[in-house]
């Protein structure tokens, strides 16, 4: 029929005709100058908060060493011991928040793509409503019942963390599976690619910036709720507040209250950057 | 074993359960190898459903599709997908991938090696009209509508498939832009020789691109099927000539040539013969007006008895301009621009040497219409002899 106007106008563009389809014009010129300064200042973010969380352990050992501890009351001296107390309190601090944030993801994850496939997708919403219940529940109430039911000590202290921060996880996975576009599954699956291969390669890699935006927010939960852990027997940083509080020292309450801040900032920063490289190019 | 169709729908339904009418009915449509038929109808009408059923996008509940022959009703649908182009209106590309991986997704699967994988995208770029050195490495969000349209049939054709379904892939761009990749996809049909099955709800669409179109009504039911030039002469019932809307006539005016015009013979003569012969002509064929032809035989002016008394030599001041010609080869749309336009409501015809072929007037595109009419009425009437 017309085929020869078309490939004559592809040869020859007429010119004055910058068309939309142009292949010669970038579509996205304008866009980009956008994208390139948000993604300066978030860089610029990422380098900044270390530094923040340095100075903040500079500080923190300043004031540590100034207080004199060889001469300090009984009080002070023993909660104080960095190699007898801070320092371990701290590792179990950052094991507790490890380990139930491992498994929020390992649960989680595989229920939330479970939840979106279309033979389970129908009880997707009763199970968000009962992990939702979960987290509106007081982390307080929680450990105790995790006291109740599995004993004292730092594993019931995980798997009630582990609880509690599902919900973050499993809904951001839920959302970010339904919110890829159905249009690029149906290309996907029209070019004879299977369901599983649809949902490895296609599916996943799209939501990813979301399911690690639930996972970042899983983990700040469990690293402030781990200094909840003494409170069942678990240690970790909760005993220097606590003690802090209970032999009215000002000097044990600064220090152990700016090592969680420490910990939990250090954590956030690692999320944030999970978030910008584990995010996909293109999207 | 040429007369089997590559494609072949036998008696393919489809009813969603929970429904009691089916969205397909019982549909047998066999689509030739090379052609491109485009299911064309109202929106709801099943079309799309249709096309899925082809790869089984969506199951058919009862019938068989048969591929070369081959019933694929039972084939594992991921293996078949593999071997159809497939193409949508909302394109979907992977925003993850650059063009060159989205493009590969198929080869990948079968398992092409690099290099090979490579070559491809390259000629697929080029094919359809986007330069490999500078798209190759992009991803989807850098492109226009178009140009991700282009990157759509591109990985579509990945692994060459003989098969492709589109369903109204250039539905959703400009009008200029579709056009233009309309052409273009044309262009390139014309080399690979796909067999294509085109869904689209704009009749000019399937008009300009389909080789056959069917016309489906309710439930998918074929209406009519046929060239666009039969169907255009020829609507078989009130459904399809609504459906075709007004102007079918003028449309179908693009599938006819100058060439199969009867022509008035006009007397000519040549600037070097004599005035005395021009006048002899004009007796001869009892005609007012002559045309006045160069050595090469090409028009030059018309003249009149008077212009042929007065002055010798004849020349490029004699008579009247002859103004726009046809080509034997031009549309008979074209023709009736020209002759809207010229006063005289006559046109001269050339052949492809621009040497004088004949003379049009509007009375023949009448003639052709009602020619084309009764040619497309008289094969009706035999396909209904014979069932």
């Amino acid at each position: 029929m017309s085929g020869e106007t078309g490939s004559v106008l592809v040869q020859d563009p007429a010119p004055g005709l910058a068309h939309d389809d142009d292949p010669t014009t970038t579509a996205s010129a304008p866009r980009d100058g956008g994208t390139r300064t948000a993604e300066l200042i978030e860089r610029l973010g990422l380098l900044f908060a270390p530094v923040l969380i340095a100075g903040l352990a500079g500080a923190l050992a300043w004031y540590h060493h100034s207080l004199d501890l060889a001469n300090a009351p009984i009080q002070q001296r023993s909660p104080l011991n960095w190699s007898g107390k801070l320092w371990p309190q701290t590792l179990q601090q950052i094991e507790i928040a490890a380990y139930s944030t491992v498994l929020v993801v390992l649960i989680a994850v595989p229920l939330g793509i479970l939840l979106t496939r279309p033979s389970l997708r129908r009880i997707g919403p009763p199970v968000l409503t009962i992990a939702n219940a979960g987290q509106a529940l007081p982390a307080y109430g929680l450990l105790v019942l995790g006291l109740v039911v599995a004993g004292q000590g730092k594993l019931t202290v995980i798997y009630a963390l582990t609880l509690y921060a599902l919900l973050p996880v499993l809904r951001n996975t839920m959302v970010g599976l339904e919110a890829v576009d159905r249009n690029i599954i149906e290309a996907g699956r029209g070019m004879g690619m299977t369901r599983l291969g649809v949902l490895a390669r296609v599916e996943l890699p799209l939501a990813v910036p979301i399911i690690i935006a639930g996972v970042r927010i899983a983990m700040i939960i469990n690293i402030g709720m781990a200094t909840l852990a003494f409170l069942i027997g678990g240690g970790a940083l909760g005993i220097t507040i606590s003690s802090g509080l209970k032999l009215n020292q000002d000097s044990v309450l600064i220090v152990g209250g700016a090592l969680v801040a420490i910990v939990a900032l250090s954590f956030d920063w690692l999320g944030a950057v999970a978030e910008r490289y584990l995010k996909p190019r293109g999207i | 074993m040429s007369n089997q169709p590559k494609i072949r729908l036998d008696r393919v339904g489809k009813t969603y359960p929970g429904t009691k009418t089916p969205a397909v009915e019982e549909l047998t449509l066999d689509v030739h190898e090379g052609e491109i038929l485009v299911l064309v109808g109202p929106s709801g009408c099943g079309k799309s459903t249709t096309l899925r059923l082809i790869n089984r996008m969506i199951e058919p509940s009862t019938g068989s599709i048969l591929l070369d022959g081959e019933d694929v009703t039972k084939v594992n649908p991921d293996k078949l997908r593999r071997r159809i182009g497939y193409v949508i209106q909302q394109i979907g590309l992977f925003p993850h991938q650059t063009i060159s991986q989205n493009i590969a997704t198929v080869p990948k699967m079968l398992g092409w090696d690099k290099e090979r994988i490579r070559e491809q995208v390259e000629t697929l770029l080029t094919a359809v009209g986007l330069d490999p050195d500078v798209y190759r490495d992009r991803f989807p969000k850098e492109l226009s509508g178009g140009q991700a349209q282009r990157v759509g049939v591109a990985r579509a054709l990945g692994a060459d498939p003989d098969i492709m379904l589109m369903d109204e892939p250039f539905g959703a761009i400009d009008p200029i832009t579709r056009d233009r990749l309309q052409n273009e996809f044309l262009r390139v049909q014309a080399e690979l020789h796909k067999t294509i099955v085109f869904v689209t709800h704009d009749i000019d669409e399937a008009i300009k691109m389909g080789d056959r179109i069917a016309i489906l009504g309710d439930r998918s039911t074929i209406r009519q099927i046929d060239t666009p030039e039969r169907i255009l002469a020829y609507p078989v019932d009130e459904f399809v000539d609504d459906f075709i809307g007004a102007g079918s006539t003028i449309k179908g005016l693009n599938f006819l040539e100058v060439g199969s015009l009867k022509q008035i013979d006009y007397p000519t003569m040549t600037t070097s013969e004599s005035p005395e012969i021009g006048v002899s002509r004009l007796d001869e064929a009892y005609q007012e007006w002559l045309v006045l032809l160069d050595d090469a035989r090409r028009p030059i002016r018309w003249v009149r008895r008077e212009d042929l008394a007065g002055h010798t030599p004849l020349g490029n001041e004699s008579g009247e301009p002859v103004g726009d010609k046809l080509r034997t080869d031009d549309t008979l749309f074209h023709a009736l621009e020209l002759m809207v336009q010229s006063a005289a409501g006559q046109t001269i015809v050339i052949d492809a040497q621009g040497a004088y072929a004949g003379v049009v007037d509007t009375t023949h595109l009448n003639q052709a219409i009602r020619r084309a009419q009764r040619e497309a009425r008289l094969h009706y009437e035999e396909l209904e002899a014979n069932s």
